[in-house]
């Protein structure tokens, strides 16, 4: 819309007429206190806590509500409008409980703050206040109606942004309340969002109520450990008898590819980094039985172990398989590692989408991938398999939200009528395992049209016919789609000139296949004989590995002698007979025991990804930084532990992290190393005038490695995401890939919204809930 | 069913038919019935509009807004179909016309609607029925299934080729959704809480579509508009206020009840001619003259013409026209208690100052009435209402807030006089007539 120019306390502003008063107010610093205003949300005009005069209008009109239009004259700072505010103050407060000493919110307020500013701080009322006791809604939402304002933020968010519509107003007047739309209790996605968007302390988190106040909190920023997805979560950490404690985990400053959302997992599954049944204390098979030993001699073990096989019989005798859930730092150094120390490309994971494949459909077109942010801005999204829902709450969020906000149209195609149906401007739904005709028959491939049965070539017909001149779309498929079938994926995006993405199942599987964790890829999907590494590495194992089926098979013939493993647990998913394994060395680095873990020889308690530094890359591309919010004694980062491994293998581990010329690894500083640690240690030790000693502890060391080699890593900017936000990579782009990378070791996770592969079962939040679930007669389940 | 009182003074135009038995069909056609519409049907939309432009017929529901621009107003293509909505949820204390009109002559309110809806081009329309007054439901039900029964209504009314639907639709019993936008909301199926405005009803209303919302009164006197030409109409008024309305006498009058008066008709004439005088010899004390809502005016302030400006300019309303007459035995504190009990139980609850601003005037004033208020009860009820008074989200809160600020206003002395444990000087034991919830 044309600009229009207003005036706001004497400033004159120029802005898209119809642009909402109180967003000019914003742009140019002048506060207009809101409560019932959210952006994104719809209109309520409920508080009247944003009333402003403007001249020629009888009556103080609701910033929130009026669009602008040429000449207008804004008075915020008047009396009448601080009287106002007051006033407004004054009538929510008689009836609030002026619990602040103990309420969660305290210090986080906005009815706190606005009563700062606007001083309604005199009592002028004497008959009682409006009680009710305290209700449990659900095992995390707990909701106090006394402190609640009404401003309707939970109901809008839940039913237009969530789509899940389980809160209403009940009563009216001055009883009105918020109430779950199912009576006593909400049968919902658990996401908090409702939590979260309450200004005031009414709605509490029942992981964090009565814990502690906000400013007795660390508060620190990082990626969510949970699915592909990859949210900024900012956990709030307090000390605590075995070293600092997460109590809390929200989305603070909403400035990460998430903007608002967090999903169940993100916002309350940080339990696992306190479960009870953490490993703290390496064990060593003794007798046959795991019995407790010192990090020394239980890393001494490994490594001489290690040597030995290496020595006697060869790199390939020895297997490594990495984590999704591990930082891209240590996905790069456990394979270098595997490549360089140990002399073999017997190394893979846990796969849950075909990344390789897509990196070879992707040569010699040019289709880019798109990033999370792309999702919620383009104009046009197919959807071909996966339910986001569920598997990726914050995609499914990007997708609800770009087509409630800015009209995408919306297609899916899916073997099951999932839930995002609803957003959706056309749905297909296809036999299960014909996902990738369909995608080719979209695509303009007529001879496709007999796999996918009429009722759904029909729709797809139309759909195609729809997508016809699509502007600025987005393809994303899920791992229904994978081998040489997801050629047909590209081809599709290539025929829309759209971007296309590709969804893998946890926190860092992206970044486990960006990082090279396969046995016949280097990290950026590059052959094994890549020059870029060679170059650099010196010489590496030719041939490529053994995946993890080749690597079991091996074991059972005994030609498997010992095998790491970081983070994963490949007897569930691969479901691999215990017995194989026996006559392997068997090294498992894990926070639980396992099924794998109960049959390794040696455990080591590994650190998880909230207890150390570094990067995950999210199943869009977009590298995001891993903060460290404190750690569990006993516990070392899988980082430290390969490098301490590799050490007393006797490896120079200059050569593993580079450090730099000249520089002398100090093994003597170990637990602890931050992102940047180093290098702000080596700064100050240069300006003291003494030697820098420097520790190869240090992930960021080998992320300046990543970002020198790994192609597409290299234009991401290090300030950007060391500032907590979101770099968009390209190795699936620049990558050599593979379309034959065994499709069939493809193991999707299946996660519903409250599990996380074996992780998640290491949750109590994740558990009460389902639990409570459980207590609903099925067919009184909302379907999610 | 209620008694139907006259006067010599009274001019009948919308209560003609009353006592009648125009509700039945037969009747109604007896009594010049359908004739509007056809001649509605005949003349067209823009002679229809012009009429009632002519007509100074303004909103009996309360606003006083000029019914004849109202419907210029709506657009004449629209993408959603157009509707027209028929407001009888008549709720507001000392307003008890509509009833009457819906009770005796349902057939003018289905015709009025059926001409506004010619004039704007909507093929549906909606009488919507406050809660309470199931009775009255049954006779529009019954009244609407005889209009279509005689192809009245439906498809091709009148051999026109026009199809004209009209339905009957019912309140759960919320004084609030007599607020237009609350009102499209409950007939659509929600809570009865107001809309964001602008965009107003005749532009975007029902599921969207372009709204005619009139009051009951105002639409069952379109006919006569229509048949006695809009400048017959306006000359029964005063200029700018056209015809004549239903003005419900209640309160302290010898004889209460709904006379129909030319607008500008003398105040006081009203009480002392109409109503015979206040009761059991006693004195005028005050008048509320256009339902609870509006300022209260003293006995001595009421030599004023019944028509919208003039009340305006006396600082009240005429409102929906239902005149509160007030003796000297009247408590002013229990009144405005009475009063604003009434708005706090029927605020909708959406905003706060009107959601908590109700509430604490009615906590105060039943503890100030029943003894136990101190000096600043008064000057905090006062600000109570004045703080809500143009702030809030409908005009519900500005109706609760004006009785406060106007009875202080003008009888402080009796609020005064209740303070410090005195007993009511109005009641006979002295006893306090609440129970007090919590002061000790
Ligand atoms: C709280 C509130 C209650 C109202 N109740 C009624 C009502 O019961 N009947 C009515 O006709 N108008 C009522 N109105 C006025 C309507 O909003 C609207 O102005 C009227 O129906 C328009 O019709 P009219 O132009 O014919 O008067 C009410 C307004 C408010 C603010
Ligand atoms: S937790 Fe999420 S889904 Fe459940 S009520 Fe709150 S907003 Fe709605
Ligand atoms: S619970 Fe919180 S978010 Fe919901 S209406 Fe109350 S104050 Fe607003
Ligand atoms: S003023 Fe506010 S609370 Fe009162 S009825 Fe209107 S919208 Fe509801
Ligand atoms: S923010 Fe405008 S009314 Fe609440």
């Amino acid at each position: 819309m044309a600009d229009v120019t207003i005036t706001i306390d004497g400033n004159k502003v120029t802005a898209p007429a119809g642009t909402l008063l109180i967003e000019v107010c914003k742009s140019i610093g002048t506060e207009v206190p809101a409560f019932c205003y959210y952006p994104g949300l719809s209109l309520q005009a409920a508080c009247r806590m944003c009333l402003v005069e403007i001249e020629k209008m009888p009556k103080m009109q609701t910033a929130c509500t009026v669009p602008i239009s040429e000449g207008m004259v804004v008075h915020t700072t008047t009396d009448k409008v601080r009287q106002a505010r007051k006033s407004t103050l004054e009538f929510l407060l008689g009836n609030h409980p002026l619990d602040c000493p103990v309420c969660d919110a305290g210090g986080e307020c906005e009815l706190q703050d606005m009563t700062f500013s606007y001083g309604a701080a005199e009592s002028k009322f004497m008959e009682a206040k409006l009680h009710r006791d305290e209700q449990q809604w659900s095992p995390v939402v707990f909701f106090d109606r006394p402190r609640c304002i009404l401003c309707y933020r939970c109901v809008r968010v839940c039913g237009e942004a969530m789509d899940v519509w389980a809160l209403g107003v009940q009563n009216r007047g001055s009883a009105s309340i918020i109430a779950p739309n199912e009576g006593d209790h909400l049968e919902c996605e658990e996401c908090g969002m409702c939590i979260d968007i309450c200004p005031v302390g009414a709605l509490t988190s029942g992981a964090y109520r009565y814990k502690t106040r906000p400013w007795e909190m660390k508060h620190v920023g990082t990626t969510c450990m949970h699915c592909g997805d990859g949210c900024k979560t900012t956990l709030g950490v307090r000390r605590h008898e075995t070293g600092m404690q997460i109590v809390r985990g929200d989305n603070r400053d909403k400035s990460g590819i998430n903007g608002d959302f967090l999903c169940i997992k993100g916002r309350y599954a940080f339990d696992v980094t306190h479960s009870d049944e953490r490993l703290t204390q390496p064990l060593v098979r003794h007798e046959g039985r795991l019995t407790p030993a010192t990090w020394e001699a239980a890393l001494e073990l490994v490594a001489s172990t290690f040597k030995r096989i290496r020595d006697e019989h060869g790199g390939s005798a020895i297997g490594v398989i990495g984590s999704n859930r591990t930082t891209n730092e240590e996905n790069y150094l456990l394979q270098k590692f595997a490549r360089v120390v140990l002399g073999s490309n017997n190394i893979d994971h846990h796969r849950t989408a075909d990344f390789p494949a897509l990196a070879a459909a992707l040569k010699n077109t040019q289709v880019r991938t798109a990033g999370m942010r792309d999702v919620f801005n383009a104009k046009t999204i197919l959807l071909i398999g996966n339910n986001p829902t569920d598997q990726h709450p914050l995609l499914a969020w990007q997708i609800r939200n770009n087509v409630r906000l800015h009209k995408a149209r919306l297609f899916v195609v899916n073997a099951q009528d999932i839930k995002l149906h609803r957003q959706a401007t056309a749905f297909a739904q296809v036999p299960s395992g014909s996902e990738a005709f369909a995608a080719a028959f979209l695509a303009g491939n007529d001879s496709v049209g007999e796999s996918v049965g009429g009722d759904a070539r029909n729709a797809l017909l139309a759909m195609r016919q729809a997508l016809k001149g699509a502007e600025e779309a987005v393809v994303i498929f899920g791992s229904e789609i994978r081998g040489a079938q997801v050629k047909a994926a590209v081809n599709l995006a290539s025929a829309l000139n759209a971007k296309i993405a590709c969804l893998g199942d946890y926190a860092n599987s992206r970044g486990a296949a960006d990082m090279g964790l396969y046995p016949d890829l280097l990290p950026g999907y590059a052959q094994t004989s890549s020059e870029i590494f060679t170059g650099h590495w010196g010489a590496l194992p030719e041939q490529p590995g053994w995946n993890i089926e080749q690597m079991v098979n091996a074991a059972r013939d005994g030609q498997l002698r010992a095998l790491l493993c970081v983070g994963s647990n490949p007897v569930v998913r691969y479901n691999v007979d215990p017995f194989v394994l026996q006559k392997t060395f068997l090294v498992v680095n894990e926070m639980f025991m396992t099924e794998t873990a109960s049959l390794a020889t040696v455990v080591l308690p590994a650190a998880c990804a909230y207890e150390k530094s570094g990067t995950f890359t999210n199943t869009m591309g977009d590298l995001q930084v891993v903060k460290k919010a404190g750690d569990l004694a006993g516990t070392k980062p899988d980082f430290e532990i390969v490098i301490e491994i590799a050490d007393r293998m006797g490896f120079d581990v200059r050569k593993l992290v580079s450090l730099g010329g000249g520089t002398r690894a100090d093994m003597g500083q170990s637990r602890g190393a931050q992102t940047g640690e180093a290098d702000r240690h080596a700064v100050w030790l240069e300006a003291q005038n003494l030697e820098p000693r420097m520790t190869p502890f240090d992930p960021a060391a080998v992320l300046d490695e990543i970002q020198r080699l790994v192609p597409g890593y290299g234009e991401a900017s290090r300030l950007n995401v060391a500032a907590g936000n979101d770099e968009h990579t390209t190795a699936l782009e620049a990558g050599q890939g593979s379309a034959t990378s065994d499709p069939d070791l493809v193991v999707p996770s299946e996660d519903t919204l409250f599990t996380s592969g074996t992780l998640g079962r290491y949750s109590n939040t994740l558990h009460s809930v389902i639990e409570s679930r459980r207590k609903v007669p099925a067919d009184k389940k909302t379907p999610v | 069913m209620a008694d139907l009182v006259s006067h010599p003074d009274e001019v009948k135009v919308v209560s003609q038919r009353f006592g009648k038995g125009a509700a039945a069909m037969d009747r109604y056609l007896e009594l010049d019935g359908y004739k509007a519409v056809q001649k509605a049907l005949a003349s067209g939309p823009e002679w229809i509009i012009n009429e009632m432009k002519a007509s100074n017929l303004r909103g009996r529901g309360g606003a006083g807004f000029p019914t004849g621009m109202k419907w210029s107003f709506v657009p004449k293509e629209s993408a959603k179909p157009k509707y027209v909505l028929c407001n009888g949820d008549e709720s507001e204390p000392g307003t008890c016309k509509d009833r009457l009109i819906l009770e005796h002559d349902p057939h003018a309110v289905i015709e009025g609607v059926m001409i506004a809806a010619l004039a704007v081009g909507a093929k549906t329309g909606f009488i919507y029925i406050r809660g309470e007054y199931r009775y009255l439901v049954d006779i529009m039900r019954k009244a609407i299934a005889e209009a279509y029964a005689r192809g009245f209504l439906g498809k091709n009314i009148f051999g026109s080729g026009v199809d004209l639907d009209v339905r009957w639709h019912t309140g759960a019993g919320a004084y609030e959704v007599g607020e237009e936008s609350a009102l499209m909301e409950s007939l659509e199926g929600k809570r009865g809480i107001p809309r964001i405005r602008p965009p107003f009803p005749a532009v975007v209303g029902l599921w969207g579509g372009p709204t005619v919302i009139n009051n009951v009164e105002t639409l069952a006197s379109v006919p006569h508009v229509i048949l006695g030409g809009g400048e017959w109409y306006a000359k029964l008024g005063t200029p700018k206020n056209g015809g004549t309305r239903l003005f419900c006498l209640s309160g302290h009058v010898q004889k209460p009840g709904v006379y129909e008066l030319p607008l500008g008709y003398n105040l006081r004439k009203m009480i002392d001619d109409v109503g015979g005088g206040i009761w059991k010899g006693h004195k005028l004390k005050a008048v509320v003259p256009g339902g609870s809502s509006v300022p209260i005016l003293k006995a001595d302030e009421i030599d004023l013409a019944m028509d919208f400006d003039t009340l305006m300019k006396a600082g009240t309303f005429l409102g929906s026209g239902g005149v509160i007459v007030l003796d000297d035995h009247t408590c002013i504190v229990k009144f405005c208690l009475r009063t604003t009990k009434f708005y706090q139980h029927e605020s909708c609850g959406w905003c706060i100052p009107c959601r908590e601003g109700t509430d604490w005037m009615k906590k105060t004033l039943v503890r100030f009435h029943a003894g136990g208020g101190i000096k600043r009860d008064i000057d905090n009820l006062n600000y109570l209402a004045e703080n809500m008074l143009g702030r809030t989200f409908c005009p519900l809160g500005d109706a609760a807030a004006m009785p406060v600020i106007g009875m202080i206003k003008k009888f402080r002395e009796e609020f005064e006089a209740h303070l410090e444990g005195r007993p009511c000087p109005f009641e006979e034991h002295g006893a306090a007539v609440e129970q007090l919830p919590v002061l000790a």
